[in-house]
Formats: C-alpha cells, structure tokens, sequence
C-alpha cells in the first residue's frame, strides 16, 4: 500500500524522521519497501522517482491577469507574482486560455513557477530528461522562468496544462514545502488487513510513538429528504453479508474532484476518475472499507412504481452480469451479488454493473458500504481474476462496523465537493452482528511465552494504544489451595477486541493473538536471548539421511559430479529413454494441473531422464561427462498420495581424461568405466558380493547391459545405451548409464563389517597366462581357478586380455597375477607347486584351457 | 732418492689442480696413478735399490701414493659437487604450464550447503526429519493453520495435481506436523530439510523449485527468547562469531508471534551495498512461536507446551555468499557453474 506521509499526517502527529519511521513499522510487522521522494531529495539508499525541487528557484506564484501574446495564438503571457516581485511570464498551457483577456483576476491563480537556473524535467521531450531553465526568447518576448505542468515537476505525465495549486497556498513559498511529500510502500501481512488504509497505518503510528490518533468524524449530516421508505434491503444470506448500509445523496453535480484529493489519490497509486467515484475511493484509502455508488436514477426506474428493494444472494452457477469494464461474466454460484427486483446488479465486493454505474449525467448517488465474508470474495476475485483497490481489501477483511462510518464520512465529502443534497438517513441492514471478542489474558502467560517479563503497565498501555479495552483482575484463586500473604494473586487482564479488526481468536489463540500485539510494539530487540533450557528429545538414529549421504559421497570420489534437477517433465520428454519414442499415458503420472509449461506438466517418473538431459547440455561444454543425480521419482497409487521412491541415476560420455599438454586424449569410456564406479559404490557400502547378470533392457543396448545385484538383492541395471536412445538425446558417442534403487542399495548395508588382518608372512606371487575360447567369461577362469585354489589363494587378478595371431582364431588370452599366502606360515616351493598344478589341470579340464606361461 | 718422489708428486698435484671435469680426472688417474705412472714404475722398480735405500724409498713412495689418492678424492667430490650443482641448474620446470588435473568429482553447491546448514543444526541437537514432496492440503495447508482459501495463502502460490487435495508441498512445514504426531508428548528438535515448489515465473530471483531447511522445537516452557538465542547461535556459526542479528516482526499463519531474522550484511559489513540493498542488513529466515493451532494440531495442548520454528532457504544463503546474481543456475547444471564448488 502506498502512503504518502501528507495525507497520513492529517490523522496522526509524526515526530519521527521518515527513515525512523520506517524502521519503526518495518520492525513492528508493517514492512516499508521503499520511501519515494516526491519533489524532495531521495533519501540515501532509496530510489526516487521524482526530482529535487529547489526551495530557491520553485515557488508558489500567484497569476495575476493572463493576456494575449502580441506575435503568437497559441502563447499567452501571465503577469506572475512570485513574493517579491511581479513578472511577466510566457505559456503555453492550455488551461490558461479561458482567463486570457479578462483583465486583472479577481481570485488569483496558484501556479508553481520556477526561477531561471532551475532545473526541472523537459515537458517536451519523451521521458524524463534534465533541463536548467536559461534566458531565451520566444517569439519576440524575453523569457528567463516559467509556470510549471506536472510533467516539469515530475509529478505526472500531465503536460498540456499548468499545474494549479489551491488557493491557499502561500504566495513566494516554496514549492517543497506545499507538495514535497515522502511515500511509504508498505507491505500489507495478511494478519495486518486493518492497516490497509491511512487511518489503519495512522493507528499504528500512533502505538508505536505515542501519539493520538485523529480520525474525521464519522457522524453523518443530512438534511435532505430520508431514504426510508425508499430503500429496503433484504439478505438472504447474512453469513455471507452480515451488514448492508447505504445512503442517498441527490444533486450531486458530476464533475472531476478538487486538485488535492485527486493529488493524494495519485500518490496513493490510483487514477482520478470523476468526484463521486474519486470520493468512494478516497474514503477507501482512508479507512479501509470499500464503498459502491449506484446510479439512484436507474435503480428507481428499474423498480418502477414501488421502493427500491436491494437484496443480496449468491448467484446460480453459469449467471451473466455485465461489469462496468463492459465484459459479460459468467458467474459461479460461490459469488456473491448485489441485486434489485430485475436482477444482478454488481458483484458484491468485486466489480459493479454497467447499467447502474454513475455517469456524466448521474444526479443522485446512492451509496453502499458493505461488508462481505472475506473467504467468498476472494474466491470470486480469483476466479474472475479482477484485482481491485477494493477486491484486495474486502478479500482480507473488513470489520462490518466500519460500514456506517465510511458511508458517513463519503456522504459528507460529497456533500461538500459535489453540492450533493445529502437524505438524511442511512438504511442499515445489520443482522448478525460481529461478536465482540474479549480475551483473558494472564499475564504470567505473557512472560511464559515471550521469556521476559514485561512490566503490567506497559501491556496495558501498548494495548490501549491499540484500541483493546483493558480490564485488570486478579485470576480465580486455583482450587482452595491456601496462599501465602506476600504473593500476590496472578493477575489476568480482560481485553476487549476494538471493532475494526477481525484478527483476533477467541481462548488460547486470542493470547498468542495479543502477545504477538504486545511483543511487536514492545520490540523483539528489547526480548533478551536465552539458550534453550528445555528437556533435550530422546536421540535416534538416522541410518537413511547417513547412508545416502555415503552414497552421495563415494559416486563423488569416483570423479562423478553431482547434478540436481528438476521434479517437472513431460512424458514426451521421458519417452526419450525408449528406442521408439513411446510415451507413457499422461494417467501413469503424477498430473500438475496448473503446469508452468506444457514441458512441465507432470513429476517425473524417471530419474534417469533427467539426468540424461543434463549430460546431453554438459556433452556440449565438457569432453567428459560423469554426473549423478539421487532424488525420488514419482508414481501415482490408486488413491491418496503418490509413492516417492529414491532413485540413483549415472550418466557418463565422452573421453576418459581429457587431453593435456603432456599426453593425448584417453580413450572414450566405456562399459568397465561404469562397472568400476558402481563395485567403488558397492564396495564402500559393503553391501556383499556384486554380480551383473545379462538382462535385456529397452533403453539399452542389448549387449552391453546388465542387471546389478549385490548380497542376493537387485539393486537396478547399468549398460551402455541404446544408440538409438543416445541420439535421440543428441549423443553421437556411447553413453553409460545405470539406474538403481537407492532403498535397496540401502537396505543390503549391513550394519557393520569386518577387517581381515594383514599376514606377518610373505606371499607368492606368480603370473599364468592363459588360452580359453572367446565365449568363455573371465568370471568364469576366476572362479575355477579359486575353487582350484582354495583359501590359499588369496588374490586373482587379471592383468592383460589379448585376441589375435598368437591366441587364435576365435580365442582369447588372459593373463593373471596370482597371490599364494597362508596365514601362518611361508608356503614352501614345494606347495606351491602342488597349487599352482591343481589350478591348471582345474583349467584344463574344466574350460578347455592352454597355459602359455608362468607353469 | 726423495727428490724425484717429492717431484712426481708436485707435478700430479699441479696437474690434479688443472682437471676441470670427470673424464680429464680419469685421464689425471691414469697418468699419476695408473699401472704405468711414473710413481707406479718407482715403485715397481724398488726391487733394484739397494738394501738400505729401499725402506726409505718404500715408504716415501707410498706416502706419496697415499697422498695422490686422498687428493683424487677430494677432487672427485668436489666435481660431483660442481656437476649435481650443473645438473640442477639447468633442470628447471616451466612453472606456468598447467598441472595435470585428476578428475575429480563434487556435490551440487545445494548439497553443499545443505550440508553445512544441516552440519550445524545437528550440532546445536536438531535433528533431520524428513518428509514427502507431494502432499495433502491438509498437511500443506489446514493443519498449519491455513483454512481453505485464506488469504494467507496468497502467499504461497501452490501447484495443484490433478487429484483433487494433492499438491506440490509449497514448503517443508507439513513435517512440522508429521513429526509432531509421530513423537508427542516427547520434547522436538529437529530439522527438515527437502525440495519445496511455488507456482511462481521461473526468473533470475524466484524459482518453481527450491530447497529449503525449516526448524522445530517443542516442549515445555520454550519461549521467543529461546528462538533468538538458538537463531543467533546459527547465525554465528554458518556467518562468522561476529555477525550481529535483528528480529523483525512479520507474519506466517503457522507460528505467533512471527519474526524474520536479518544478520548484518557479510559483504559490505552492514555499511551499505547493493546485494544488502543498502540496508547493511540481509534477510536469511523467517521465525515465529508455533501457533496454538499448530501445536494442537500435532497432538500438544498449547496450554502446555509450546515451540518455536524457523525456516531458510539454502539457495539464497548460496548466493549471497558466492555471488549468484541468477537463482536459475542451481538446476541449470552447467558445467561452468558446477565446477566452481
């Protein structure tokens, strides 16, 4: 809300420095945004919009007697008095046409006149450009100053007229110091809906400095003809509109609304508009309840003969109403309408009707305040998406007893700025009156939940300033238990809740209601710190977050980089995983029914896809791509919430170890990459022996893919994938991928694991090379060769894999170090020997097997 | 016969002091020690002096063998010396060509963050609770104190799925309550971390998705007091022991009194710069008393106990201290920014 500090001084004292000021509020829960400047120099670190009016050289001047310019139509000359002397000044401004030639001015006209060496906005140019006023001459006549527009002032885009200022203001000042204004954007909470207005910022104020506030009177004074007997209101549904108050005012001349209503309306961020709306809304502004004016002409015409019978229901789904913008809108039945015996006549707290709005030719004004279940209108607001000065307001709250006040108060700006004839009583419909909410507050209650004692005095006074009645007691005596005489009986105070505002509960949320009251006037800074003193929680342990952060942190000591993305896909963007494109139905996701985008419409199913998307963008930056993602995926059930299971998706491609000064690019990676960094993975969890067991998978090749389970649990599959598949992500190079369950990879850590200790004595070591057919797997030659070896032998490692001449066609050879080691004692040459024949003839026999050397 | 001795000596000494590097001291060895120096001769002719000259002879010879080989050795030191000290001055590296990189892996700077944050948390004795992405409106919503179509939650702008009450958690609070029925009456501490989502224009400030790290502590006699002993604690930790704090008044419907929390601005040091706005201050959490509603809610009479939680989001907490002037590089992943961790 903008509060422009002129108009907020009409109802409250302000002693602090605009800065103070702010801080003031922003501290006490109304957040101050910004401080524009308007004609005053912008305050050190907030932006200003507007320009810095020289006291010296921008005064207020009086015109004098406006005349004819002797070469120029379209110019005239103004005999100006400035405060000391009279000059005659040149303008153009339309505005002063209709005084040329009248001789001296019997009122004279308030201009805002600047010096020459004043530097003001160009009202010619585009935009906002900087200009020193200098000695010219135009059309003959010397011209050294100026009347100013708005535009030149920077106050609006206002720039075929001069500005006029009332008629009281005081000739030779200067002009700072009549319009220079300072305006607050405050940040309305939720929570804060009564301080929606000046009035409602004004009674803040005043709490948190200790001054009064002012409020105008709110008395209504007509003297024309009552409005009872012309006028009956009906509710059908006083839950939804618990008060109705309307006025009448007759005469009333159409016209634009004075100069400084319209400057505040402005400054407070709305458009002038005519007198009467100016006025509905000015008393918005002011006290936060939003007015309606109603076409009284139409509504008596529309009711023919009879009284005009106003009733208020909630319209039938699929209503039309055309609203004063000239749209037709379909209603739904959680709206609320305004109506007369032939129909809708404006959405209640949303947009008025077209056929009843006020117009040039409007005499009689007939004035709603209302007040309106906030929840329903701000439905109807959504749904309508028709934000509003007042819409925000009554969708917030508004208390039903400001309704006759802001009548009141309207009819009477009416009366004086349109000549409106004001009858001179209101018809108030009031059947459910807003319960007056009292609250018993202890104050030990108070300390308890703010840890600090503050002194009975100051609660008082803090709610006072705040409107709450207080009534101090002494609380019950609990029980018949007796009392020593010194302690004093705990003391409780009665707050009555003032009747502007609606934010305070009933019971124990009232006194979190009021402590909140209390501590943001008293101040947080002045609540000392104090540790936690409070029964520590029994402790537990957390295997899942500490296990997956284990994860997390060997697949980044394995060189992969850990990526996070977004939960939003499409199943077009996941079907990228199948060789052929094919989507999933939209009905296997989870659906978002207000997406960002269409890319964006559901929750991903596949953590994979995501990943894949990512190597894809990083492939064009980076020669080595090796990126993880853990995050859940997300499957709809049957009914209720969806299952969020925790997936682990791998993405590498590209070369091993990009190239550098001292040695070529390495090759690309490829599967044994993979397969390394998930027995690193496996290996550091101690989830048990791995094994990779062919399976075809759709989005992998068909021959460089496995599934991967560790302990006897399958924890997911890994290959390399379909090229089909990695083109359709823009790969043109082979892509490894593994997609794993992170649960079960979890759940196969045992909870502890054990060190075999290291020998004292020396081990064997021996290399074998070996000639097996090409469809024998290395796993296999393993195997036999440690079946062979029993315990003895400790270690298996393959070292070479060679396939050419010296193999043979359609062989392979594989060389392997081999480590003999009992625990106890140093093998004798003799044993190993027996060992090592054991082991060929295991191979021999068993896989067909030539030993080329090392036996 | 010692004249001639004394003179083959001198002469080796002179010409040992000639001998500039290693092949000319072999050749010096050769010449004054070697099988057919004149030194070796004299001593091989020994055999042809007499008697009484021999002894005499004998030992002036060896003496002066003995002192050619010690002299040898210094030499042959002192050029090792003279060569090692070559070598290494002539071995030198370019020091500004690039070294050679292992490929190292890292954690998002989310994770990055997370991590610290949670690290201090557990820490101060708040432990991590978490809880799911995709949630009721009762939990997201109701229950913490948000009726249906408040105006509160305005300002939380949610995603809605197309089952009707299932939304995208606008914030990690639906714990709060989770956690609450799982342990009353037992006192809380803990904190949940996780993803949140608002149905917000993705821009270099707001984001549809971002992590964030609330806090809970419930008990008997927690007070405001607490709550900005514990914040500030934090505050201390992850911004340095000097980083002053202010509490603001300001509103969440599921805590009362609400507060936010400004720690002085680490970049400028509170004098003023445009990442603080120049306020000097940045804001980092929100806070508040649980609401009574909220409390009940979990199961806890708000007579009885009470708690307090806060709540951070760690992706702002990243930028302002690296610099990150657009939020949409955190799931962006590119390369350029992730390397920077």
């Amino acid at each position: 809300m903008e509060v422009p500090l002129s108009w907020l001084k009409d109802y409250v004292r302000l002693t602090l420095e605009p800065e103070a000021l702010a801080a003031r509020l922003t501290f006490a829960g109304l957040e101050v945004e910004n401080i524009t400047s308007v004609g005053l120099p912008a305050l050190p670190g907030r932006g200003s919009d507007g320009l810095a009016w020289d006291p010296e050289k921008i005064v207020v001047g009086e015109v004098r007697e406006v005349m004819p310019h002797p070469n120029a139509d379209r110019l005239v000359l103004c005999r100006l008095f400035d405060g000391l002397t009279e000059h005659t000044v040149l303008t153009g401004a339309s505005n002063l046409f209709p005084y040329k030639g009248l001789g001296p001015l019997a009122q004279p006209l308030k201009v805002a006149y600047a010096r020459e060496g004043a530097t003001l906005y160009d009202g010619h140019a585009p935009g906002r450009v900087l200009t020193t006023l200098k000695r010219m001459k135009i059309r003959g006549v010397e011209s050294s100053s100026m009347i100013c527009s708005e535009k030149e002032l920077g106050l609006s885009e206002e720039h075929e007229g001069v500005m006029i200022l009332e008629a009281d203001a005081p000739t030779g000042a200067p002009l700072v110091g009549v319009l220079g204004d300072h305006v607050f954007s405050v940040k309305i909470n939720p929570n804060m809906a009564r301080a929606a207005s000046l009035i409602g910022i004004a009674r803040e104020v005043a709490a948190l400095t200790g001054q009064k506030l002012r409020q105008p009177s709110y008395t209504l004074r007509g003297s024309g003809k009552p409005l009872r007997g012309w006028l009956r209101i009906e509710m059908r549904r006083p839950d939804l509109n618990p008060r109705f108050t309307a006025a009448l005012i007759r005469e009333v001349k159409i016209g634009p609304s004075p100069e400084w209503m319209q400057r505040r309306l402005r400054r407070a961020g709305m458009r002038p508009i005519n007198n009467v709306v100016d006025i509905t809304n000015y008393v918005m502004l002011e006290t936060g309840q939003p007015l309606h004016a109603f076409d009284w002409e139409v509504l008596t015409r529309r009711a023919g003969a009879g009284p005009v019978v106003i009733h208020t229901r909630l319209a039938e789904a699929g209503e039309r109403l055309t609203t004063l913008d000239g749209v037709e809108r379909t209603l739904e039945d959680y709206m609320i309408l305004v109506c007369d015996s032939r129909g809708a006549l404006s959405i209640a707290g949303v947009m008025g009707g077209a056929e009843s709005e006020v117009t040039q030719g409007t005499t009689s004004i007939l004035l709603e305040g209302a007040a309106w279940d906030f929840i329903s209108i701000r439905r109807a607001v959504q749904a309508l998406r028709l934000p509003s000065e007042a819409s925000y307001r009554f969708s917030r709250g508004v208390h039903p007893a400001m309704t006759v006040r802001a009548v009141a108060r309207a009819a009477s700006l009416m009366a004086k700025e349109c000549l409106g004839v004001v009858a001179r009583d209101v018809v108030d419909a009031y059947p459910r009156k807003a319960p007056r909410v009292t609250v018993d507050l202890p104050l030990a209650r108070v300390a308890a939940l703010l840890g600090t004692p503050i002194a009975e005095r100051e609660i008082v006074r803090i709610l006072e300033r705040l409107e709450f009645r207080v009534d101090v007691r002494a609380a019950a005596p609990a029980g018949r238990g007796r009392r020593s005489s010194q302690t004093r009986a705990p003391r409780v105070l009665r707050v009555s809740v003032p009747d502007h505002r609606l934010d305070i509960g009933p019971g124990v949320i009232g006194q979190a209601d009021l402590i909140e009251e209390i501590a943001r006037v008293y101040g947080y800074e002045r609540i000392p710190e104090a540790q936690l003193a409070t029964l520590l929680p029994p402790q537990r342990d957390n295997p899942g977050l500490e296990r997956e952060e284990a994860v997390r942190d060997l697949l980044v000591q394995a060189g992969l980089q850990e990526v996070i993305t977004y939960r939003f896909t499409s199943p077009e963007r996941e079907a990228q995983l199948d060789p052929a494109g094919a989507a999933l139905a939209r009905s296997q996701y989870v659906q978002i029914a207000n997406p960002i985008g269409p890319d964006r419409s559901v929750l991903r199913r596949s953590l994979l896809s995501s990943v894949m998307e990512v190597a894809a963008r990083q492939a064009g930056q980076r020669p080595r791509v090796a990126a993880f993602e853990i995050g859940p995926e997300f499957h709809p059930t049957g009914e209720g919430l969806p299952e969020e299971p925790l997936r682990i998706a791998i993405v590498l491609s590209g070369l091993r170890e990009p190239a550098h000064w001292s040695s070529p690019a390495a090759a690309p990676m490829d599967f044994y990459d993979l397969k390394g960094i998930l027995e690193v993975l496996t290996q550091g969890l101690h989830v048990g022996e791995t094994t990779l067991a062919e399976t075809p998978h759709p989005s992998f090749h068909p021959g460089k893919c496995a599934s991967l389970s560790a302990g006897g649990r399958a924890m997911g599959v890994l290959g390399e994938l379909h090229p089909a598949v990695a083109q359709r992500f823009g790969f043109a190079q082979p892509v490894l991928a593994a997609d794993l369950d992170l649960q079960a990879l979890l759940d196969g850590i045992p909870p502890r694991f054990t060190v075999t200790a290291i020998p004292g004595v020396p081990p064997v070591l021996e290399d074998v090379a070996l000639i097996v057919a090409e469809e024998v797997p290395a796993g296999r030659v393993m195997e036999v060769m440690h079946t062979a070896g029993g315990p003895l032998l400790r270690e298996v490692r393959l070292f070479d894999v060679y396939r050419g001449a010296q193999a043979g066609e359609g062989k392979k050879s594989l060389a392997f170090s081999l480590t003999y080691q009992a625990e106890d004692r140093t093998l004798t040459d003799g044993e190993v020997a027996q060992l090592r024949l054991g082991i060929i003839h295991a191979l021999e026999e068993q896989l067909g097997a030539r030993i080329r050397s090392g036996a | 016969m010692a004249e001639p001795i004394e003179a083959m000596r001198e002469a080796a000494l002179r010409a040992l002091d000639e001998v500039r590097s290693s092949e000319s001291l072999a050749a010096w060895r050769v010449a004054h020690l070697g099988r057919h120096s004149p030194l070796m001769n004299f001593l091989g002719d020994l055999g042809s002096l007499s008697a009484s000259e021999r002894p005499a002879a004998g030992r002036a010879a060896n003496q002066a063998k003995q002192a050619l080989e010690a002299a040898l050795s210094v030499k042959e030191e002192a050029l090792r010396a003279q060569n090692l000290e070559r070598a290494l001055a002539s071995e030198k590296l370019d020091l500004t060509l690039p070294g050679r990189p292992p490929q190292r892996g890292r954690l998002h700077p989310s994770s990055q963050v997370l991590r610290r944050i949670l690290a201090i948390w557990s820490e101060m004795g708040f432990q991590v609770y978490r809880s799911r992405e995709v949630e009721s409106d009762e939990f997201n919503f109701q229950l913490l104190n948000f009726p249906p179509h408040h105006p509160a939650r305005d300002m939380q702008d949610t995603f809605y799925t197309t089952r009707p009450g299932v939304i995208l958690r606008t914030h990690t609070s639906p714990g709060q309550v989770r956690v609450m029925r799982e342990r009353c009456p037992e006192p809380i501490r803990v904190v949940l971390p996780g993803m949140c989502f608002r149905y917000e224009q993705v821009t270099a400030r707001a984001e549809a998705q971002f992590y964030q790290v609330e806090g809970l502590a419930v008990g008997a006699g927690i007070t405001l007091a607490n709550l900005k002993a514990t914040l500030a604690d934090f505050a201390r930790r992850m911004f340095g022991a000097s980083v002053r704090v202010r509490f603001r008044a300001d509103y969440f419907p599921f805590t009362e009194p609400s507060a936010e929390m400004d720690i002085e601005c680490f970049i400028c040091g509170g004098s003023g710069c445009p990442v603080c706005k120049r306020s000097g201050w940045l804001e980092i959490l929100g806070a508040g008393m649980v609401h009574p509603i909220v409390l009940h809610n979990g199961g806890y009479d708000p007579r009885r106990y009470s708690g307090f939680a806060f709540g951070m989001g760690p992706e702002r907490i990243a930028m302002l201290r690296h610099g990150i002037t657009d939020i949409r590089a955190f799931w962006a992943n590119d390369p350029r920014f992730l390397e920077q961790f």
